[in-house]
This record gives structure tokens, C-alpha cells and sequence, in this order.
């Protein structure tokens, strides 16, 4: 169902990618769907191990070799991705509307290529711009990510991680996409870099309008900037709620254990650790998936349960929501 | 904790530099990871070293460990001087402290398994006959919860989670019964639900053995609950020192203040403002800035002053020190 004039940015549904194993398939990402409005930023939480840099990948088509299944439906505007083929969606989507900053991208940098040239690249490659009109543009986002423009004659050896991931971020908004994907973007940074890349992102998403998926494993950061907060568990939403109604009231028992779990500097709440481990991904349970280690499991549990909306706009993946047991 | 104020080790005024050659042979500077540390640690208690990467604390937990001679000052561990023992007082030394270490994966030889990995330390140092090691293998399993051993002990490294394979790791670090502990970073490699549960492993065994620990990380929000002081470190100095919660309550050197400001606790206000962050970054421990490390980035900088002069620790509180010149009585 195509959405128009809406503020619907990205539409997805059904969106799986199963690997290839020698021991078997591995479903990581499993029957996703969900939605991002215009300048909103969605932060996709989880364990290592969840799916949700899987997710990242099939978004923007690019699954492993080991791929077994990558299927699903994605609107962007309106416009059916998936189904594009290969060579317009590169034209069209990857990198013009959706970009994507790799986890450890940092690291990623080619090192005998000047910085500037790197992050101005994908005008060139994507817009067929001349190098200097590219680097003339790459300028003005340099700024926008707080780096001095004449560290763009530099190599990135010579800039500290900070600067790094900033370049790199500089590279992922270049094109002026609607939508950038974040995976971890501040898991090996220092404290306080970590807390001034949020700012940047921060203000980017007010002077650009640009929309945000965030994946990470840290709660506290990301609430630095979360709209929505979608929690991923063996390769499934447990639950999508806005931002307020995530961290201050968890819907989910995965997300009340999680939320349970983040040590607190401004509150003495003893953090608590989740017992038991998440399932095996060869081998999933056939009903709900956490049930394993739910505090709050009965005998409904033994049937996986579907996305449940409760409160008009939250979804939530447990038998507890069903109608008449819980509000 | 107990009454006991027993000094376990004593630093005074410790530098480990390393020396920069050019073509290894001209001497052409030294990083100065660890310039000028002191202090002590007692008997029983957990001490959380915090700081930036490239702040020293992981050359100052090296330091400690024997493995880096210092350039100059003293470590006395249980009242001897470690510079002045010889291979076998090493050897015995590092038999009395268990290290950590950060990755646990990289950390255990991947050949080994999980019983050769423990018998290791006793082999060693030569403690017991077979029987008697196979008992304190099974015995520091059930210590770190690697219950049943008998699941473990044929695994290799990479047959087990990251949390089980940093119990082997703790496991493996209180074979010869140490009287203090070193972790570096124990837990910043694992998933978040699992950082917790190894966190209060290591301090459920500090509180029943007496251990002291020292423990290394960058993470300032865990350690109101896994430690009761916090030596805060910037540029090879610690700045300030205090108990826990009177740290987080009083913070008073303003890179401290900084660090907390810069913490985000999980709370949906924080999308709608801006993080206040002091300029610039960490600066290089090959030429320091002069004066007080922190004053270039320091919103409160007197000139004329902290520039100038290195301050000394002034004491704001009892048993809390800062080394800030705002504090100058």
C-alpha cells in the first residue's frame, strides 16, 4: 500500500534476511515491519546478536555473500526499493536517499587518501559532480559536523577518533539524504566524545531535517536523541513505543528487564542483569521467544504472539497486551 | 568496610614514560603515560580508576603488575619495595595480585582448555600435586559460577560466551589466592546485560575474600555500585580523589564535573537539549601543556596561574582531594 503525502518517510514490512550457515540458517532478521516518519529518529536496541545490523543491511541492500533469503517490502516515499532493480536503486537510493555509517567506519578510512577527497567522494560517484565543486560542498558539511576545513587536506591518521567518526558521519550526510543509518556510532569513543558526537547529530537533525535509525546496545545514549525506540530480540520487534513512553514506563518484560539493567549515575537504582541468554538463532523456540527468561511467562507463551498495539500508538510483542488481561 | 586500615599498596610519586626514537636510535622524546602518581589502596576496599583512553590508567594497572619498569618513584606492595626484588620475588609478587584483563577472548590461550587454562598458574608457580589442583580448579569454578566444572573444564575459549569466558579469566586470576586484584576494563568488551552480572561477581569475591581491587574503566556510572572510592585520571595524572558517593554528590575538580555532565542517564528529556562539553580534546602526553593538564579546555582557568604552576591536591572535604587550584585554601 503506497503512502503519499504523508509524513511518512519509509515503510517497511515483512522484511526478512536469513543466512546461510554451515550448522544451518540463521534468521536474523525475521518478519520486521515497521515505520519512520520526516525527521524522526528511531533507535533500534538489542543485544549483540539480534539482528539489528542485519536489519541495517537489507535496508540498504547489501547482504552478505552467505545470504539466504533477503525479502520483504520497503516504501521510500512512497516508492517500492526492494523491487527496484539493482543498478537504479544504486542511482537513486543508496547514498542519495539513504545513507549509512558502519559500525567501526572509523577504523574504515582509506588511509592514503586525504580526508576531504574521501567525504566529498560520493557527489562525484553519485551526482557526477567534478572533484571541485564536490569538495567545495564537502566544506560546508564539514563545518556542520564541527571539523576546521583545513583539516579536509589531512590524513586520517592524523585526526584523533573523534574527528574520525565525525568524518565519517560528514560522508553519510554529504548527499543531503532523507534517511541516515547509524550502526553504533559512538560504542569506541570516550565519554565526552561520545556526548559531542550526540550534539552533533542533534543538531543536524534540526538544521537538516534528516531522519535517523540509530542501532545500538546503549540505552542511556540513546536517549540522547530517540523519537522512537524499536527493541529488537532474536530477530524480532518486542516493541516499538515513542521515546517518553520506552524509558519511563517499558511495556515489553524484555524491556523492563533491559531498562533494569542500565547502571544510573543520577539515581541509586542497583542495576540488575537479565538472567539466561538469548536463543540460539539456528534453532528459535516455536512459541514467544523470550520466554525462556520472562519473569511474567504462562501458558499463552508457547504461541509466539503477534505485534499487539496497545495505547493507539505503541506495539508490543506479548500475550500479557492481549485483550482483557492488561491495558 | 571492616576496621581494618591495612595498607596494601603504596604509591609514591610514580612516572613510567616511554621513550620516542627516531630510526631507534636518537632519542628524540618520551610519552609520559603515568607522570607523577601517588596513593594508596587498603586492605578489603575496591578502588575505581576512571579516566579517558590515553589517560594512563591502563599503563598505570601494567605498572602495578610488574610488567613496565617504572621511570621513576616507588610501588611497595605489603610494605616491600617492588623495584628491589629480584626474578624470584617477581615471581612471587605476581603470585600475590590476579590481573584482569579486558578482552577475555584474547586473553585465553584459544589451544588450551578450560582446565589446562586454570592449572596453568599453579603449574607455574609449582603449587600442589594433581589432586590438590584439581580441587582448586573445581573449588574457583564454583567461585565464578562455572558450575557444574565438569561442563567446562574440556571446553576451549571459543566454546564458551563472552561472559563465561571472562569467569575463566577471574577464574584463572584467583588460582594462587592473590591479596589483590587488577582489572582492566573488565567489562567494556561484553553485551550490557551481561556487564552487570560479571561486575558483581568480581565484587561479591573483593567483599568475601578481602581483596583489594583495583578497577579500570571509563564508565563513571557503574561505580557507586561496584566500588567505594574513585580516583579520577586525566592526562598520566590523577586529579582527584574521593569515596563514591561523595564524588558524585560533590565533584570538584572541573574535568570531573565535566565527565558527569557529559553521562547521559536512559531519559527521554535528553533528545530535547544540548550537552554543555568542554572544548578541545585530551592533549598529548608527549608535550603536555604546562601547569594544570586540564587548564586549555578548563572553564574556570585563573590566568596567570594554573598555566604556571602544577597544582598540588588541596583537600575540598575529608578524605577527598583535588588537584585544582579553585581549591586553594
Amino acid at each position: 500500500m503506497p503512502e503519499t503525502l504523508t509524513d511518512t518517510l519509509l515503510r517497511v514490512e515483512g522484511l526478512k534476511l536469513h543466512y546461510r550457515t554451515r550448522n544451518g540458517v540463521v534468521r536474523a532478521v525475521d518478519d520486521v515491519s515497521f515505520d519512520i516518519r520526516r525527521n524522526e529518529a528511531v533507535v533500534v536496541l538489542g543485544e549483540s546478536g539480534c539482528g539489528k545490523s542485519s536489519l541495517a543491511k537489507a535496508l540498504l541492500r547489501i547482504p552478505p555473500r552467505n545470504t539466504q533469503e533477503c525479502s520483504g517490502k520497503v516504501w521510500l516515499n512512497g516508492t517500492d526499493i526492494m523491487g527496484m532493480n539493482e543498478e537504479k536503486f544504486r542511482k537513486e537510493v543508496r547514498w542519495s536517499e539513504i545513507s549509512m555509517v558502519m559500525q567501526a567506519a572509523m577504523n574504515a578510512l582509506n588511509p592514503v587518501v586525504r580526508v576531504g577527497e574521501q567525504v566529498a567522494e560520493p557527489l562525484c560517484l553519485h551526482r557526477g559532480w567534478s572533484s571541485e565543486r564536490a569538495l567545495k560542498h564537502a566544506a560546508g558539511i564539514f563545518s556542520l559536523v564541527g571539523i576546521p576545513n583545513d583539516f579536509m587536506r589531512r590524513y586520517p591518521f592524523e585526526l584523533s577518533g573523534g574527528m574520525r567518526q565525525r568524518a565519517v558521519l560528514a560522508m553519510a550526510l554529504v548527499t543531503e539524504p532523507s534517511l541516515v543509518i547509524l550502526d553504533e556510532p559512538t560504542s569506541a569513543l570516550d565519554v565526552l566524545t561520545q556526548a559531542n558526537i550526540m550534539n552533533v547529530l542533534k543538531r543536524i537533525k534540526r538544521e537538516m531535517g534528516t531522519s535517523f535509525i540509530l542501532i545500538t546496545h546503549d540505552v542511556s545514549t540513546s536517549s540522547e536523541i530517540a523519537d522512537r525506540v524499536a527493541l529488537m530480540y532474536a530477530g524480532q520487534l518486542v516493541e516499538f513505543s515513542n521515546a517518553d513512553d520506552f524509558f519511563r514506563n517499558p511495556a515489553h518484560p524484555y524491556s523492563r528487564l533491559l531498562m533494569a539493567s542500565v547502571p544510573r549515575l543520577r539515581q541509586v537504582i542497583r542495576p540488575e542483569h537479565i538472567p539466561g541468554q538469548p536463543p540460539s538463532m539456528l534453532s528459535v523456540p516455536e512459541g514467544c521467544r523470550f520466554a525462556d527468561r520472562c519473569p511474567s511467562r504462562f501458558e499463552r507463551c508457547v504461541k509466539n504472539p503477534d505485534l499487539l498495539k496497545i495505547n493507539g500508538d505503541r506495539e508490543v510483542r506479548c500475550w500479557l497486551y492481549e485483550k482483557g488481561l492488561k491495558s | 568496610m571492616t576496621g581494618d586500615n591495612e595498607i596494601v599498596v603504596s604509591v609514591r610519586d610514580l612516572h613510567t614514560w616511554f621513550e620516542l626514537r627516531r630510526w631507534g636510535i636518537v632519542r628524540v622524546g618520551n610519552v609520559r603515560a603515568v607522570d607523577g602518581i601517588s596513593f594508596d589502596l587498603k586492605r578489603g576496599e575496591s578502588v575505581a580508576f576512571v579516566g579517558e583512553s590515553g589517560c594512563g590508567k591502563s599503563t598505570l594497572a601494567r605498572t602495578l603488575l610488574g610488567l613496565h619498569i617504572p621511570t621513576s618513584g616507588k610501588v611497595f606492595f605489603e610494605g616491600i619495595n617492588m623495584q628491589e626484588l629480584d626474578r624470584k620475588g617477581l615471581l612471587d609478587y605476581r603470585a600475590r595480585v590476579g590481573f584482569v584483563q579486558q578482552d577475555p577472548y584474547g586473553a585465553l590461550p584459544p589451544f588450551m582448555d578450560v582446565r589446562r587454562i586454570l592449572r596453568e598458574p599453579l603449574i607455574i608457580h609449582g603449587v600442589g600435586d594433581r589432586k590438590e589442583q584439581e580441587s582448586r580448579i573445581r573449588e574457583s569454578m564454583e567461585d565464578v559460577r562455572l558450575s557444574p566444572p565438569e561442563e567446562f573444564l574440556h571446553k576451549f575459549p571459543h566454546m564458551l560466551s563472552g561472559g563465561q569466558q571472562q569467569r575463566v579469566v577471574i577464574a584463572r586470576a584467583l588460582m594462587l589466592k592473590p591479596s589483590m586484584i587488577i582489572a582492566d576494563e573488565p567489562v567494556s568488551m561484553l553485551d550490557a546485560s551481561v556487564r552487570v552480572e560479571i561486575l558483581n561477581l568480581l565484587r561479591n569475591i573483593q567483599k568475601t575474600r578481602q581483596l583489594t581491587l583495583a578497577f579500570i574503566t571509563h564508565d563513571l556510572s557503574t561505580v557507586r555500585y561496584f566500588a567505594e572510592r574513585v580516583f579520577v585520571m586525566y592526562a598520566g595524572r590523577i586529579v582527584e580523589k574521593s569515596t563514591v558517593d561523595n564524588l558524585l554528590e560533590h565533584p570538584a575538580h572541573p574535568y570531573t564535573r565535566a565527565l558527569l555532565d557529559a553521562l547521559p542517564d536512559p531519559d527521554p528529556e535528553n533528545a530535547a537539549r544540548m550537552r554543555e562539553l568542554p572544548s578541545g580534546e585530551p592533549p598529548s602526553l608527549i608535550d603536555p601543556p604546562s601547569g594544570c593538564r586540564f587548564h586549555p579546555r578548563c572553564p574556570h582557568a585563573i590566568k596567570g596561574l594554573c598555566e604556571v604552576d602544577i597544582p598540588p591536591d588541596f583537600e575540598p572535604g575529608e578524605g577527598h582531594t583535588a588537584a585544582c587550584w579553585l581549591h586553594r585554601q
